[in-house]
């Protein structure tokens, strides 16, 4: 009967009938790479995605749907991370178009930030929220540790109110890594974000194992330094052993080194391309690289 | 934010230059056939300040204050600002450029365009860039010609325009006159040098000139 069966198949697919058989989408097949929550278990793929700038698309009607066609292959691809700010221009309504438009996925997480001096922040994140159309965000970061005491306070006050999952705070560019580092030891912070790549590596001296003692999420921003390191990369060969990690590309050996790092939880790249949101979400699939590996893609990046 | 020393001007940057040049395109087919207007208002204005008949001036004054109020509140406002959040704190500059040109507009004697030598020749330099040669350069950086910035629609050809009429005037007022174009001049400089764009040198240079040209 097995046999029969599979000449059946064989036979649908000899005649174009294979379409009519559900096919499961390329995420569910070969999901992405995950990381857990400490603070609550929670599993989460290790790629994500960024919207600094490359959401930032105003109201033009072709850009915030190329935004929407950029957060359907994410969600594809088995991404759930998409984190914004209130920084970031027009690109929480250009998110907030995405989800609508793809029927608000249940796989998003949320990702948004606080950022006002001294101001109403929680009128800023309501602003967000309507922003985006969703009910509540699942995570909401103080924006370069901008009044941070009084932002965490309050946010630490939603999140025992239900009304928001994880809390943190971010930096970027390795500013301020002492302030982080004293946050992330005396303040109950689900996550930080930091900027962390192949070329800025002093996470790894403190923060990173740091975060892995006290049990903290982290995310990870500016991966490609603003594009500056693919463009510098993008100038040289990829190592002859790239292909034994599954690496294709300059942006694949970036992330691939980020997300081997076991103390990173998500990488948040941006991008306005749909063939590179799926590029980057290869990333987290296959081989992984070890210790060895990790020291080896250092060192060849050094020597260019 | 924290440690602003520690942030560049590309860090400011909110936008890609994709989304910059496509806000002209959209903003000249919303507008459309406004431009000519504008194009029209700017060259009778040179003629004016040229021929200088009686209240030339005033009239002067008058377009421009209009055009100011117009470019802050439907390009700054109503388009730029949506991809750039400090714009809002920008835009009410041009409003009040807008107001203290009407003031040029009713007091006597304060803005006389009759500046000869260096300051009328410069000035009509300015002018011919922002009426003539602004419009062709989307021509020259082979880009769609629908993202032509225009003087008194898109905010860096109205600046150095002003600046190239203000240069052919003498008076009490123009003093006051100069810093809102000069400090959208050096704005818009930077925003287009940290996106890489040698259209930059433009009104860095007008800015320049005008310094150079102003205290002759």
């Amino acid at each position: 009967m097995p046999i029969a069966r599979r000449l059946v198949l064989q036979g649908m697919l000899a005649t174009g009938a294979a379409a009519l058989v559900p096919t499961p989408a390329p995420s569910e097949e070969n999901p992405p790479l995950t990381r857990r929550i400490p603070s609550s278990g929670e599993v989460i793929p290790v790629v994500g995605l960024g919207s600094w700038i490359t959401f930032n698309v105003g109201d033009d009607p072709v850009l915030v749907d190329e935004c929407a066609d950029v957060m359907a292959a994410f969600f594809e691809a088995g991404g759930r991370m998409i984190d914004c700010s209130p920084m970031y221009g027009s690109s929480q309504s250009a998110i907030g178009h995405g989800l609508a438009k793809l029927g608000h996925p249940k796989a998003l997480f949320s990702a948004e930030k606080v950022w006002t001096s001294g101001g109403d922040g929680a009128g800023q994140i309501e602003q967000s929220r309507q922003l985006w159309g969703v009910p509540r965000f699942d995570l909401i970061q103080v924006h370069n540790l901008l009044d941070w005491q009084e932002h965490l306070e309050m946010l630490v006050e939603m999140k025992a109110a239900g009304k928001v999952r994880y809390v943190g705070v971010t930096t970027s560019e390795g500013r301020r890594h002492d302030l982080i580092e004293e946050i992330m030891r005396t303040q109950p912070v689900d996550f930080v974000q930091l900027t962390y790549n192949v070329i800025d590596r002093e996470p790894e001296q403190r923060l990173l194992p740091l975060a892995g003692d006290r049990g903290i999420a982290v995310i990870i921003n500016r991966p490609f330094q603003q594009g500056a390191l693919t463009r510098r990369l993008g100038r040289e060969n990829l190592p002859p052993w790239a292909a034994e990690i599954g690496v294709a590309s300059w942006a694949q050996f970036i992330l691939k080194y980020v997300v081997s790092h076991p103390g990173v939880s998500v990488v948040i790249p941006a991008t306005t391309r749909v063939d590179h949101v799926r590029e980057n979400l290869d990333a987290a699939r296959g081989t992984i690289p070890d210790a060895a590996m990790r020291a080896r893609m250092v060192s060849y990046v050094q020597d260019l | 934010m924290s440690e602003w020393w520690s942030y560049r001007p590309e860090d400011m940057l909110l936008f890609s230059p994709r989304v910059y040049w496509r806000m002209f395109e959209l903003h000249n087919a919303a507008i459309w056939p406004l431009q000519l207007v504008a194009l029209a208002s700017g060259i009778v204005m040179v003629i004016l300040a040229t021929k200088r008949p009686p209240r030339g001036e005033r009239w002067i004054a008058f377009m421009l204050a209009v055009i100011w109020l117009f470019v802050g509140w439907a390009f700054l406002w109503h388009r730029y600002a949506t991809i750039n959040w400090a714009i809002r704190y920008i835009a009410p500059l041009f409003a009040l450029q807008s107001l203290l040109l009407l003031i040029a507009c009713v007091a006597p004697q304060v803005l006389l365009f009759d500046r000869r030598g260096i300051g009328k020749w410069s000035g009509s330099t300015l002018a011919g860039i922002a009426l003539f040669l602004y419009p062709l350069l989307p021509l020259t950086f082979a880009a769609n010609r629908e993202q032509a910035e225009i003087f008194g629609i898109a905010p860096d050809p109205t600046a150095i325009g002003t600046l190239g009429l203000l240069l052919m005037a003498r008076g009490k007022l123009r003093k006051f006159l100069l810093p809102v174009p000069i400090i959208w001049c050096l704005i818009s400089g930077l925003t287009l040098w940290t996106m890489e764009d040698p259209r930059a040198l433009l009104p860095i240079a007008a800015v320049a000139l005008t310094l150079a040209v102003g205290v002759w």
